[in-house]
């Protein structure tokens, strides 16, 4: 039932980054009583939305998880709902919000598996007021290549809980999952856009939105120019009741990748200025659907292929709240001094909940995410100038967005990587754990 | 609501058409041969929407009990108007041509037992004078080749089997389905490279349930793959057998 494959620009082996073209060995998990395969290196490969090589294993085994896609129980009363890890956050939401039920945490894209946001501990924009995806999980069951199968919750086993929780997918495969959804009146959010002109003033209107908006994201402008330095649009809502009937999006899909990068200085400058410009950044009362709100991008399958042949690297950092305007704008200017441009910049505030994971990223401070399109050793280099700024200030870099980090800079920011390995499971490894820790 | 019997309900396209079938209410006898994999696939249909989804663990080749079968589906799920019958094995056929016993094997699982089935679901529907049956055949049955012959020809017996039935049933009122699947990127055919020419078990199953309904005679998944064959067919058996299809 397997074979060995290179990989493709889609499907298992595949990252979103479109960076990394392995070689691996790939096995479809169908059913959820099956051993595990009999060689190693194994790792769990979801929906292949991370972008770098935390899901790929060059020359190893992939466990491919969305055979693993059955709903097993649902409480409509309660809002617990459990099901194999292989469930799409999107499949999740269509069966538990007619019943007024959604995630407690949700990533930018709906098409993640449940298994993958608890082995990389998403985030959302609600961090500041609920934590991330594991403080949500009641119970998840872990299988090892010894043969046990653990059943964790935050006390029992815990130890093994919080190594899975951020885990990377290295201490055994998930394979069935148990949620805590939050009830919602409806499939609609309703809160305001605003512009702001510097950073200065995005930490002002986020101290001021945080207790009364569930959800806080901004979106900062990348065109060139001193003038667009730190300035953006910033976003807030609440779910909200609302009886409208909602337009169905068929999504379109970038059926092929264009021989070069559609993304451009042209292209960026005039996308991020409309995008900054445009009427709708600055309502008092906006009202979105949770799928524009939540995956704006969704809309467009496959829309990680504009960039060309080559990919983008993701950088993601958090910096702590003391430092992050400094730091930030050290990094603002590193860029704009490089030559290299990101496409799309988000920035966030992550809240105090701590996360249950020993290697979860979240943590106090602001998360700022960028995409550069792959240009090499340039590029390279000015991601290494960004790790240094925030090795500096004290932050982190988010593992499941990261292609290329240095050992050095992983093991700073995840300092308890090293209790962690205790908990790796013998049999699986991952081609991004290979290259922080060996 | 539909009274639908599954043979060979854990495999990938029986489970894709199983959730079409549950999101529209309908009800559901699974026959498999894992009891836990049926169960999982039973409560994931209940929550989809499914009105009843009940196990039953038969093995295919026990075609002795499938009298008892069929009506075992009937009397639990109070009527029986529908069947999907994908059960089968994609063959090794270097296997098959090694060994006689192997060779009828085959054959045995992928052509008789869905005909015996099919001649016990016919004869009901018929004194009914209603019901639908559908029978997954493949397009490797529209013309024997080196690669597997064995499978293909027990599929090629199938699609002649349903063609005569659909006959013989049309005036009856019961409706004859052959679905003849392309590629479809199931765990049997993980090691190919998925290219445009492919389609996922959901997009199948959107296709196959629409056809269930409709009592299309002959669907092919996904419908180009019918002018493919077409001109497969076509090619004149001295040019053929050079060939290394």
């Amino acid at each position: 039932m397997s074979e060995a494959i290179k990989s493709w620009r889609s499907g298992p082996g595949s990252s979103w980054g479109n960076l990394l073209h392995y070689s691996h060995r790939v096995v479809p998990l169908t059913h959820r009583f099956a051993a595990l395969p009999d060689s190693s290196p194994l790792l769990a490969y979801g929906n292949g939305r991370s972008y770098g090589d935390v899901c790929l294993n060059q020359d190893g085994v992939l466990l491919a998880t969305r055979g693993l896609d059955r709903f097993i129980a649902f409480d409509s009363v309660s809002g617990v709902i459990e099901c194999e890890a292989g469930v799409l956050l999107n499949d999740l939401i269509e069966l538990t919000l007619p019943y007024g039920w959604f995630p407690p945490v949700t990533p930018g894209t709906g098409f993640v598996t449940l298994g993958g946001a608890i082995a990389n501990d998403v985030h959302g924009k609600n961090h500041h007021r609920v934590g991330s995806f594991c403080n949500h999980v009641l119970e998840f069951e872990l299988q090892r290549s010894d043969g046990t199968v653990l059943r964790c919750t935050p006390e029992e086993n815990r130890e093994w809980f919080c190594a899975t929780a951020g885990g990377l997918g290295l201490t055994g495969l998930i394979r069935r999952v148990r949620l805590q959804l939050r009830p919602v009146p409806g499939p609609w959010l309703g809160g305001d856009s605003r512009r702001f002109r510097s950073l200065g003033e995005f930490f002002e209107l986020d101290r001021v939105s945080g207790g009364n908006y569930e959800y806080t994201v901004a979106w900062l402008d990348c065109a060139t120019g001193k003038s667009h330095l730190g300035r953006g649009v910033y976003m807030r809502g609440n779910h909200v009741p609302g009886r409208e009937p909602v337009k169905s999006r068929l999504p379109v899909r970038l059926p092929l990748t264009p021989p070069f990068s559609l993304i451009n200085g042209l292209t960026r400058n005039f996308l991020n200025q409309a995008y900054f410009h445009r009427p709708a950044a600055e309502q008092s009362a906006a009202r979105w659907h949770y799928q524009s709100f939540f995956y704006p991008l969704d809309g467009i399958l496959e829309l990680n292929r504009m960039f060309g042949p080559k990919g983008f690297f993701q950088y993601q950092c958090v910096i702590p709240e003391a430092v992050a305007e400094r730091s930030l704008t050290e990094i603002f200017e590193r860029i704009a001094g490089s030559g290299e441009r990101s496409f799309l910049a988000v920035l966030k505030m992550f809240g105090r909940i701590p996360p249950l994971g020993m290697m979860s990223f979240p943590r106090p401070g602001a998360t700022l995410a960028l995409d550069f399109p792959n240009h090499g050793a340039r590029t390279l280099a000015l991601l290494e100038a960004l790790d240094a700024i925030t090795v500096a200030a004290g932050g982190a870099v988010y593992p499941a967005k990261d292609a290329r980090m240095s050992q050095d800079s992983f093991q700073q920011y995840f300092p308890n990587w090293r209790q962690f390995k205790a908990y790796v499971d013998p049999a699986f490894s991952s081609s991004l754990w290979r290259r922080v820790t060996q | 609501m539909r009274r639908i019997l599954i043979m060979g309900a854990t495999s990938a396209i029986a489970e894709a058409t199983a959730r079409e079938f549950a999101r529209r209410g309908d009800a559901l006898f699974l026959v498999g041969r894992s009891a836990e994999r049926l169960q999982a696939i039973a409560a994931d249909l209940k929550l989809r929407g499914a009105t009843a989804a009940e196990c039953h663990v038969l093995d295919a080749r026990g075609m002795d009990r499938f009298p008892a079968l069929v009506d075992s589906a009937a009397e639990v799920l109070g009527g029986l108007d529908t069947a999907l019958i994908a059960h089968g094995t994609l063959s090794d056929q270097a296997a098959c041509e090694a060994s006689v016993e192997t060779m009828m094997q085959e054959f045995a699982t992928n052509a008789l037992s869905a005909m015996a089935l099919c001649t016990l679901l016919a004869n009901r529907f018929a004194a009914q004078r209603h019901g639908t049956i559908a029978v997954i055949s493949s397009v490797a049955g529209d013309r024997g080749r080196q690669s597997n012959y064995v499978y293909g020809s027990a599929k090629a017996a199938l699609s002649a089997f349903t063609s005569g039935m659909r006959q013989r049933l049309h005036s009856q009122g019961v409706r004859m389905v052959t679905i003849k699947p392309g590629f479809v990127d199931t765990p049997m055919t993980v090691a190919f490279r998925k290219g445009v020419l492919w389609a996922s078990p959901a997009t199948a199953a959107r296709y196959i349930v629409r056809a269930m309904i409709k009592g299309t005679p002959v669907l092919y998944v996904p419908w180009f793959w019918r002018p493919v064959m077409a001109i497969i067919r076509a090619v004149p058996e001295f040019i053929f057998q050079r060939l290394r299809l």
